[in-house]
């Protein structure tokens, strides 16, 4: 009961005018706890932007950081590198929140310990790369596109394979993933997505 | 005191005596490092660049394994997955434009045909294998078998 009325003067006081403070003072308030409580909320989203972040966990620095550092988004001829939010967290604000939202997810799973040793990685790669080849594949490779626009590639600088199949590709209304899969990070077992691409075989779980 | 100078002389001599055996020549016998001494470098030999896309290139021998007429860097061959197959298999071989592989990959060593890639023909830079535009260390005048020349 004590609560109760405690919550409605309370209410009461938020609905009534301010009869001590100016308006002015409560705008300046308000709007300097605004930039303050801004920044600092997308600073922490930004520090979770990092690659230091991302391989803070093990499972994520012993699996695909050490299987990304011999791929050419590690290391190339240029020194232009793409980390792991380069394309794994999308750039613009309103998608990058959604999927800051659904990284949620991944921390139950690391509660759970999912994937906490190479064995259960390896068990749910297939599972786990197909989230991601889904995802890439709805958003049309946005984030493959924020460094690899088709605008400004140059067929005639490529190599004759490479020509071919992006004109080929390209017309046919193909996305970057529909061919370039496991290009920072090794492939899971592929005989359920391609019989012919994997050992006669399937490896035994 | 004497003991003292007769050692100096010993060690000296023995310095002088390792020397002249360390510059001395080893019978044509050659480290990696060539013949840079201990303390310097060694020269960094020529880079090798992988050749880029070509057509398909000729066999110079029945039963040759053809050679890769591109660039395979960062291709994962394991037992997960073969990216070589992605292009090259019957099943992509014409959507990719690609060389399919040969029947002769689908049987085991006993002549039984499967009904995939055989494990004893799967990992395909065992036999296939790209070039670098090394030239060749010595000259020769092998010509390929006339069934086999361009005409």
């Amino acid at each position: 009961m004590a609560i109760k009325s405690r919550f409605k003067k309370y209410i009461c006081m938020l609905k009534s005018p301010s009869a001590k403070y100016s308006l002015g003072g409560l705008l300046t308030i308000g709007f300097v706890a605004g930039v303050i409580f801004w920044g600092g909320f997308n600073t922490a989203m930004e520090a979770t932007n990092t690659e230091t972040f991302c391989i803070s966990c093990h499972e994520m620095k012993e699996n695909v950081f050490v299987e990304y550092q011999n791929t050419i988004h590690y290391a190339n001829r240029s020194g232009v590198r793409a980390t792991c939010p380069d394309c794994h967290v999308p750039k613009e604000w309103t998608h990058k929140i959604i999927r800051k939202i659904k990284a949620t997810n991944e921390l139950y799973h690391k509660a759970l310990g999912s994937i906490n040793t190479p064995d259960k990685f390896e068990k749910k790669r297939l599972k786990l790369a197909r989230n991601v080849w889904k995802e890439m594949k709805a958003t049309d490779s946005r984030e493959c596109r924020n460094c690899h626009d088709y605008e400004s590639m140059d067929f005639s600088f490529q190599q004759r394979r490479a020509i071919s199949q992006h004109s080929k590709g390209f017309e046919e209304g193909k996305t970057c993933i529909d061919c370039h899969k496991g290009i920072a990070h090794s492939l899971p077992t592929m005989f359920e997505e391609d019989p012919s691409a994997a050992i006669a075989v399937p490896i035994k779980k | 005191m004497m003991q003292n100078l007769q050692k100096i002389i010993f060690f000296i001599a023995l310095a002088v005596f390792t020397q002249t055996i360390y510059s001395q020549d080893h019978g044509g016998v050659k480290s990696l490092r060539g013949s840079a001494d201990i303390k310097q470098s060694s020269i960094t030999p020529e880079q090798k660049r992988w050749q880029s896309d070509r057509e398909p290139v000729d066999r110079a021998f029945v039963h040759q394994p053809p050679i890769i007429p591109h660039k395979i860097v960062g291709y994962q061959i394991n037992k997960k997955f073969n990216k070589c197959l992605t292009c090259h298999s019957w099943a992509n071989y014409k959507e990719s434009g690609a060389t399919k592989l040969s029947m002769t990959h689908f049987s085991d060593r006993d002549g039984n045909d499967l009904a995939n890639v055989s494990a004893r023909r799967y990992f395909c830079t065992q036999c296939h294998v790209p070039q670098v535009d090394a030239k060749p260390l010595v000259g020769n005048t092998y010509q390929p078998t006339r069934g086999l020349q361009a005409r």
